[in-house]
């Protein structure tokens, strides 16, 4: 015996995790999006605000990604909707294995969306199915508008794209961002992305986004 | 920073391919796209630290580098995508799609010849 021909992924014990995810989360009807950006982007600001705005209509559960630290949690739980917290201690992803455990202390039954906060990376998140529906990525504009071409990963795979803290372009004089750039950027590596600039803080654009949410409730 | 992680899964996978067949594995080949973003060196490291004490310690490890493929909504063309100039070749337009990136992939496994007592 020498050389084996093989031909197995690699990250198969992942991928068996994100199968039962999925089939766990059919299996309620609960649509779920994972959401990956940098750090400090303001995914927890945007769900925060999502929460507080459609509490009436939506209910949303959270899973939490963090290297360490509750504070994010804690921030989703202030607004009453149930969160769970996981601490990859050092891990700049999360794996679907912690998922699948957090989705077991969520009350599914009395959800209708469930998001991950992915761990503020823009890169390794990326490679780590985790049994969502999609992914969305947040961008905010004082990252630069250079993020879609120098990270195509992550915006060629994901469903959504929220282009954040567009309150900071207000009056032309704080950040420069070209939006038209992020757009053709974006669409040249994923035609089907939706894109919402928002400004979690102000509320600006973000109807936009609750529209597109509310048709994802089965 | 998740090669870590690939090196982690990539150990687990060997090994039970080696333990299957009792031998020893002395060298891999893997293969990824585009998409899976990985740097050859970051993993080659991980893979030997995090092989050290078990059956993959001190194994060679080759990766091959899958490009992204796109099919072109204008004339067909199936091309290999430049992401730093994404138009078809053949006709110009940026009206593609982008075709599936290929997985991370343990493609074969070379074992050490006549070594322990396998079937083979």
């Amino acid at each position: 015996m020498a050389k084996v021909d093989i031909g197995k992924k690699i990250l198969n014990a992942n991928e068996t995790y994100a199968l039962r995810n999925r089939e766990l989360l059919a299996r309620h009807k609960r649509p779920c999006f994972n959401i990956i950006s940098s750090p400090g982007s303001g995914k927890t600001t945007i769900l925060v605000r999502t929460i507080s705005d459609l509490a009436d209509r939506v209910r949303i559960g959270v899973i939490e990604g963090d290297i360490q630290t509750d504070i994010d949690a804690e921030r989703i739980r202030a607004t009453r909707a149930p969160a769970v917290q996981i601490n990859t201690e050092g891990a700049c992803h999360l794996s679907a294995a912690q998922v699948n455990h957090a989705l077991e202390k969520l009350p599914l039954e009395r959800l209708d969306i469930v998001f991950i906060e992915n761990v503020g990376n823009l890169v390794c998140p990326s490679a780590f199915e985790l049994g969502e529906d999609g992914k969305v990525v947040v961008l905010s504009v004082a990252e630069g508008d250079d993020k879609p071409v120098k990270y195509p990963a992550i915006f060629a795979k994901s469903q959504v794209l929220l282009v954040n803290k567009i309150d900071l372009l207000a009056g032309g004089a704080q950040v420069d961002f070209d939006l038209d750039r992020v757009r053709a950027d974006a669409r040249r590596l994923n035609k089907g992305i939706e894109i919402f600039p928002v400004s979690a803080k102000t509320g600006e654009g973000m109807q936009n986004w609750y529209d597109w949410l509310a048709g994802q409730v089965r | 920073m998740h090669e870590t992680a690939v090196a982690q899964s990539l150990i687990e996978v060997i090994s039970q391919e080696a333990e299957k067949r009792c031998a020893r594995p002395i060298r891999a080949k893997i293969s990824c796209g585009q998409l899976n973003m990985v740097n050859d060196e970051v993993l080659s490291f991980a893979f030997e630290a995090v092989a050290q004490g078990t059956r993959c310690e001190g194994m060679g490890l080759e990766i091959e580098h899958k490009g992204l493929q796109a099919e072109c909504w204008v004339c067909n063309h199936t091309f290999a995508v430049d992401l730093a100039d994404v138009r078809c070749p053949n006709c110009g337009t940026e009206n593609f799609r982008l075709l599936p990136d290929a997985p991370l992939l343990l493609e074969e496994i070379e074992f050490e010849e006549g070594a322990d007592d396998g079937e083979g």
